[in-house]
């Protein structure tokens, strides 16, 4: 079994998901089930295969590096849970 | 007499240039339909006054003769797509009250070529599911029911959109597919959908869950309808980097093409063990079908079928945790307060993600975790080559491929499922579609012993949708499936 209780903990902390002491038992035993099922893969040899991260065919195009949009602080704070003078505010984090 | 309700979007844009319906009286119809059947909860947000001002201005623009290609045609929109000044959730608490103050690409598509907006359609959380029950608004209902009166998913994750057109409550909707999520819940509700080719429809301002697989594409009841919903949302946009600047087919001109002379694989992995004996029995006829309209069938192989599925639950959690990363209660929807920024932002994803999302959050961090990224995403992305090229190979020799669209007709909503991965096979003839990037059209072909709808599925090469539509139209023709679901509300008939 790859995923204990602890890893679980540790992937909840890196995702930013609080997951209570009980949930990260029953998670442990859904994710085992889960790569013990997608562990089929090592079944095909995959040697000399280079991994496919697109399937456009082609590159991404290029444009020249110039504002095209802008000035849009009443539409960027729009959905904003707290502002402050046009910033976004979260809890202090310096001391 | 004329029931409105029943009109194809071809055969509406007909009577409304004609003068025999108006814009507003077809949009004023469809908004009653929407809350009769209300209890169907296909709609989380029905815009009712917005629909009828797009209308009135359809009606003004047909007036003057000029009239787009969706003109006064009413649509209805997954809840996946921004819709500026309207609520755009992705059925999640996460987005609760979020109003985007942006469009869309496709749905600015659909606007400019005068389609009319009836309101936002439910889906799965961030469109992770496959029976539009992990939605925040709750299921969906499809409008099909079971013989013994229970209700069953409309499939998902666009099931909002596919119980919606079936149930007349929307002529057209738009749907996204990244594992099948437009082709499963088309079968399951006894419509046509498509999902096009990757980088024919421009993802930009649709929620994103995996890029590398999300297209989005059209509902509708008929081959004809759907091609010409396609010809109005697809296009290159250069705010999407993967959009294709690949010319599109005339697809209402291919609806007419045939099949004569068309080579049409079938692929011996889609057989299954244990496979429900009438979805066989369906594909059969759909073979036949095609024989009769002079294809030529031809058995192909697609060796690593079997893999796509495992491929697909490393390669779209890996990028849906990546996407997701976004949500932290700073810049919109849904906040938990806390005295510390790290607590806050792990509260705020508690309390705002769902269950499956979380799951599939957390996979998707640990298959990218330094010391698994070799071996799980890197390994899913070689398979997914592998697979891309069965069907590189495959499209040498035959023009399209026909398979069944879903293992089963639609099944009861609140179906007890142990284990995750069963979950999952509902996808299991859609995944492979989405890893290689090809479209694919879910077509009704019949019905099933308890009176529910069964779909085949058709995939061709990239950017040769018109393909799919030809043989379709085939498909559709021999098929004569005509029937309907009982229109209702909250479950009562």
């Amino acid at each position: 079994m790859p995923v204990d209780k602890t890893t679980v903990a540790k992937i909840a902390r890196l995702a930013r998901i609080y997951i209570s002491d009980e949930r990260q038992q029953v998670l442990a035993t859904e994710l085992n089930g889960i790569l013990s099922w997608v562990d089929e893969l090592n079944e095909v040899n995959t040697d000399n295969v280079e991994p496919l991260a697109s399937v456009t065919g082609h590159s991404l195009p290029m444009r020249e590096d110039v504002v095209t949009d802008g000035d849009r602080i009443d539409e960027v704070l729009a959905n904003v849970p707290e502002t402050t003078s046009g910033f976004f505010v979260v809890p202090k984090v310096v001391e | 007499m004329l029931d409105i309700l029943e009109l194809g979007a071809v055969e509406a844009r007909a009577a409304l240039d004609s003068g025999e319906i108006s814009a507003v009286e077809l949009a004023s119809a469809y908004v009653a339909a929407a809350e009769e059947t209300a209890g169907l909860n296909n709609y989380v947000a029905l815009t009712a006054d917005h629909a009828l001002e797009m209308a009135a201005a359809s009606d003004a623009r047909i007036a003057k003769g000029e009239a787009g290609l969706l003109e006064g045609v009413p649509i209805g929109v997954k809840d996946l797509f921004c819709t500026a000044g309207y609520i755009s959730t992705a059925c999640s608490n996460i987005l609760t009250g979020f109003i985007p103050t942006y469009e869309s690409t496709v749905t600015a598509n659909l606007w400019r070529e005068g389609g009319v907006m009836l309101g936002k359609l439910n889906c799965d959380e961030f469109a992770m599911g496959s029976a539009n029950e992990t939605s925040a608004y709750g299921p969906a209902i499809n409008p099909w029911q079971a013989a013994d009166g229970a209700d069953l998913v409309p499939g998902g994750s666009s099931g909002g959109s596919a119980s919606a057109v079936a149930a007349r409550s929307a002529l057209l909707a738009t749907g996204t597919d990244t594992g099948g999520s437009i082709r499963q819940p088309a079968a399951f509700c006894g419509v046509v959908g498509l999902k096009p080719t990757y980088g024919r429809c421009s993802r930009w301002g649709i929620v994103a869950f995996a890029s590398s697989l999300d297209q989005a594409g059209p509902f509708s009841r008929n081959v004809a309808d759907n091609a010409l919903m396609m010809q109005a949302m697809a296009g290159f946009d250069p705010k999407d980097s993967t959009s294709a600047d690949v010319p599109l087919q005339d697809l209402s001109a291919a609806v007419t093409l045939g099949v004569k002379g068309m080579k049409i694989g079938i692929p011996s992995e889609y057989v299954l063990d244990g496979m429900d004996p009438e979805v066989v029995k369906i594909w059969q006829q759909g073979q036949d079908w095609l024989r009769a309209a002079g294809a030529e069938l031809v058995d192909i192989s697609l060796p690593h079928t079997k893999y796509a599925l495992p491929a697909y639950y490393i390669i779209a959690p890996a990028e849906a945790s990546s996407n997701l990363a976004r949500y932290d209660g700073v810049r919109y929807g849904k906040r938990v307060e806390s005295e510390s920024l790290d607590e806050m932002y792990a509260l705020t994803r508690a309390e705002g993600f769902g269950e499956e999302v979380q799951r599939r959050i957390m996979i998707g961090t640990y298959v990218l975790s330094a010391g698994y990224y070799d071996a799980y995403y890197l390994k899913a992305q070689r398979v997914r080559r592998l697979i891309r090229n069965d069907f590189d190979t495959a499209f040498e020799t035959v023009d399209a491929i026909l398979t069944p669209a879903t293992p089963s007709a639609a099944f009861p909503i609140g179906r007890k499922v142990d284990d995750p991965v069963t979950n999952f096979l509902n996808d299991v003839f859609t995944v492979p579609a989405n890893l290689a990037g090809l479209p694919g059209m879910a077509v009704p072909a019949g019905m099933n012993g308890d009176g529910l709808p069964l779909g085949l599925q058709l995939l061709a090469r990239p950017y040769d949708e018109a393909t799919l539509y030809a043989a379709g139209q085939v498909l559709e023709d021999a098929a004569g499936f005509t029937a309907n679901p009982i229109r209702r509300a909250g479950g009562v008939q």
